[in-house]
């Protein structure tokens, strides 16, 4: 890359930056610099140091040692206001938009336009200065338009142009895709393309390679608080940076059957479901494999499992779930026939952050661990240790707060609380979403020991890599109904995409 | 004007056909002067309240407030003789003083607004009763303060100045809230304080000026109210109005959550919470009822709302779908434009 641009000199350079909480080194002598027109990607696995050092850029966080140099000029101080005037701007992974607030509004507040001898807000002036940042982005809305109107693409289109609004240098987008369709992806990229061509950083933080490999021209990996070294953009692909960031090789991300599928497990037949009433939906799960559900964001996946799950209702039709007929009228009939949910959600339906790991996972079985109608802590105790064991769940105390634990580790949990029970058929809605790579793989290996071992197993998932190599088989929905079923020898992205958007 | 507003308006003013069809007195000059009054009075701290809601936070301590500053007010200009004015000043310092100990609570130490309100209306209550020894504070007899009296009972063109101070305040009101620098940041901090705090946003002062607006409107109510019933009684005096003011809010539209709501929609609250007082007694129903039938009115008139919304909310998104089946159909060779998987 230094051969085509002597004309770049770094924007900001980060030198042996180290920080240390109490007990915890979050980042140790890491070094990075940053070109301008160019896209960084940033990857590492949860807790890698990644967020550290992007509160360290944002100047929320002061690092322990190290310094921070923009324009070749050192930084004694590095905090927000000497971030926000070196030009760096955050497009946040939860999004920090306020959809009470029009567009306009949104991307001045703190800085608002005001007139008249009152000073009072001059909403025109900011309006007409806002469009034209929106049609550099590529947005399509007005800036009158409240936010809450707006989809999440939109919504972090107006997050970019917020940032060109105080005319960043550098934008750091934090897992920008992690909720966006594909067109919406591909106007992101394009999007990106223009802002390198005008000569403005992009850091980029994904879990999502491929993104990666389309969009970086290099990639910078963390482990551990430390820097595990650099891609230039011909080094680029899957395998160097899973190195990375891992240390070592993965052989293999997923892992095939033990034995050949054998009778249906699940069986829905002429199945209407509430949420899509003119939908007819039939499909089997069989015993020893994982079906994996693709379909549009919308296509009604969600809505399926929570139907079979008991969540929303069954208009007509005939479920069988091992031979038996089975209808859920609440989660409660669903678990205590066997059937499982890992929602999307992890965080709000999945776990009880706030509450102990063992807690969570004695949950939805406590009579299990009561005594006389009393729970009792040894119980749930030993109960948990127990998964914490066979799962691998990383801490040192199982009686701590499930939301001290990275994203990987809260799905363990949830997955605990279901395998400690008697699992028939479990379904998991976007198991690794927000989850780094070796959590994936185990994860991966989990559904795996599970369909080897007799129970049925579903996987929604929207991450195409993930769908095309986890699965036995694939069914896609579109708008509610099954578009088609693909056996492993049609596996292709086009394919999937094909019945997805019913197209030939 | 809101949507929300416009629907709570043409709400009021249906209550307010069927009251007068049923008994024709509710439009004599008369009720309407005694009932502007009442939403003048309720409808100056019921504005103070909004600005604390609009926060995600709520103001329990304003009927005590009441109490304690309308004592304290009777008390200087009656027993003290000191200048209206002056004393006038003094209560507002010391609501001022009030809200800044609320919001140095809750946004320095951190502490629930609901605990340190609720603290506040014990407080404040008990203190209003220790101070008079429970005996009611009243002016000597026959004291006149014209000028105090006609700022504040007085009226013109037949409409109560307590109306009028209403009005005048909540147009400033009106201004800070939905024109002013401060009010967006106020919404924004309601919305989400956090994101407020990183896009620069002093948080702490937005959220305790809220306060101090609501304890310092709440201040001047309490110098209305002193001069309205001419005497105050420190165990009576201004209960259960934090929860009139809440209600108004709620009826006009502001979330408990916070970062929703307009001044127009909690003045209109007010209206209607009125209009329904002055049904009780014009239809003959008990009084002992008022408390009950507002209850149901409010239920109902909140349900109703969430209906409305999810309905609205439904048929746009129904709109919307309609709108992309029909593109697709149009555009059945270019799939890639409407394809929507992540």
């Amino acid at each position: 890359m230094t051969s085509e641009s002597d004309r770049k000199r770094p924007l900001l350079v980060l030198e042996s930056i180290s920080k240390a909480y109490p007990g915890v080194v979050a980042l140790s002598n890491v070094s990075m610099s940053v070109m301008a027109g160019e896209v960084l990607a940033l990857i590492g696995e949860n807790g890698a140091g990644k967020s550290t050092l992007m509160k360290i850029l944002g100047g929320i966080v002061q690092p322990s040692s190290g310094h921070i140099i923009v324009d070749d000029i050192r930084c004694d101080q590095f905090h927000v206001t000497e971030s926000q005037s070196a030009g760096i701007a955050f497009v946040h992974q939860e999004l920090n938009v306020f959809d009470n607030l029009d567009v306009a509004a949104n991307m001045f507040l703190g800085r608002e336009i005001r007139s008249g001898f009152l000073g009072l807000l001059d909403d025109k002036t900011m309006r007409a200065a806002a469009e034209p940042l929106l049609r550099r982005v590529g947005a399509t809305f007005k800036p009158d338009t409240l936010v809450a109107d707006l989809s999440l693409a939109e919504r972090q289109l107006l997050e970019i142009a917020k940032a060109l609004s105080i005319k960043a240098r550098v934008i750091i987008m934090d897992e920008p895709t992690s909720s966006l369709t594909l067109s919406e992806t591909k106007t992101l990229m394009n999007v990106i393309a223009d802002l390198k061509a005008e000569g403005i950083a992009v850091i980029y933080i994904s879990h999502r390679l491929s993104e990666i490999e389309e969009c970086a021209d290099r990639v910078f990996a963390l482990r551990d608080g430390k820097a595990a070294g650099e891609l230039s953009k011909f080094e680029i692909n899957h395998d160097a940076m899973i190195r990375m960031m891992i240390g070592r090789d993965l052989n293999s991300l997923y892992a095939p059957p033990a034995k050949p599928a054998g009778g249906a497990i699940l069986s829905l037949t002429a199945v209407r479901t509430g949420a899509k009433p003119s939908a007819l939906v039939e499909f089997d799960i069989h015993y020893g494999e994982i079906l994996g559900v693709a379909g549009l964001v919308g296509a009604g996946r969600t809505e399926l499992a929570e139907a079979i799950f008991g969540i929303g209702t069954i208009l007509e039709g005939e479920i069988m779930l091992a031979g038996k007929p089975f209808k859920a009228a609440s989660p409660r009939d669903a678990i205590e026939a066997g059937v499982y949910l890992v929602p999307e959600d992890r965080k709000r339906t999945g776990l009880l952050l706030e509450s102990a790991i063992c807690e969570n996972i004695c949950l939805a079985d406590l009579s299990a661990v009561s005594r006389n109608g009393f729970v009792s802590q040894n119980l749930v105790k030993a109960r948990a240790e127990d998964q914490r064991a066979k799962l691998g769940i990383r801490t040192t105390d199982v009686m701590r707060t499930t939301a001290e634990l990275s994203g990987g580790n809260q799905q363990k949990v949830v997955l605990g609380k279901w395998l400690s029970m008697r699992p028939i058929l479990i379904i998991f809605d976007e198991p690794t979403r927000g989850i780094d790579v070796a959590s994936k793989v185990e994860i991966y290996r989990l559904m795996r020991a599970l369909a080897d071992a007799g129970v049925g197993v579903m996987m929604i998932s929207s991450d195409m890599e993930e769908v095309i190599g986890v699965s036995d088989r694939i069914v896609v929905l579109r708008e509610g109904e099954i578009a088609g079923s693909l056996s492993r020898s049609e596996f292709s992205e086009h394919n999937v995409l094909k019945l997805a958007v019913g197209a030939d | 004007m809101h949507k929300k507003d416009l629907g709570l308006a043409v709400l009021i003013i249906i209550v307010g056909a069927v009251v007068y069809l049923r008994n024709p007195l509710f439009l004599s000059p008369i009720n309407l002067g005694n009932t502007a009054n009442l939403i003048g009075l309720f409808g100056l701290f019921a504005i103070g309240q909004g600005f604390v809601i609009m926060t995600g936070g709520i103001d329990l301590s304003v009927g005590s407030m009441i109490a304690l500053l309308g004592v304290i007010f009777v008390d200087m200009v009656g027993k003290f003789g000191v200048p209206w004015p002056v004393a006038i000043l003094v209560v507002i310092a010391i609501g001022t003083l009030l809200g800044l100990a609320h919001g140095f609570l809750i946004t320095k130490l951190k502490m629930q607004p609901f605990v340190v309100t609720l603290c506040g209306l014990l407080i404040y209550r008990g203190v209003a009763r220790g101070y008079t020894g429970e005996a009611t504070a009243g002016f000597p007899f026959g004291a006149n303060y014209p000028g105090l009296e006609w700022l504040t009972i007085g009226r013109s063109f037949g409409i109560p100045h307590s109306f009028y101070a209403m009005i005048f305040i909540g147009v400033v009101c009106w201004l800070l809230l939905h024109r002013s620098v401060f009010g967006r940041h106020l919404q924004a901090v309601g919305k989400n304080e956090d994101a407020a705090r990183y896009s620069g946003i002093r948080t702490g002062f937005v959220i305790t000026a809220a306060y101090v607006i609501c304890a310092v409107l709440t201040a001047v109510a309490a110098v209305y109210f002193a001069m309205f019933t001419r005497s105050v009684q420190p165990s009576s005096h201004g209960n259960f109005y934090e929860l009139y003011a809440i209600a108004a809010a709620v009826l006009g539209g502001f979330s408990l959550r916070g970062g929703e709501g307009s001044i127009i929609g909690v003045v209109l609250g007010v209206v209607l919470l009125q209009e329904l007082q002055n049904l009780v007694n014009l239809l003959g129903i008990p009084s002992s009822l008022n408390f009950a039938v507002m209850g149901v009115v409010i239920l109902f008139g909140v349900l109703a709302d969430q209906q409305f919304n999810r309905y609205r909310a439904k048929r746009k998104a129904a709109n919307a779908l309609g709108l992309l089946t029909k593109k697709g159909s149009t555009r059945r060779e270019a799939p890639a434009a409407t394809d929507e998987i992540r």
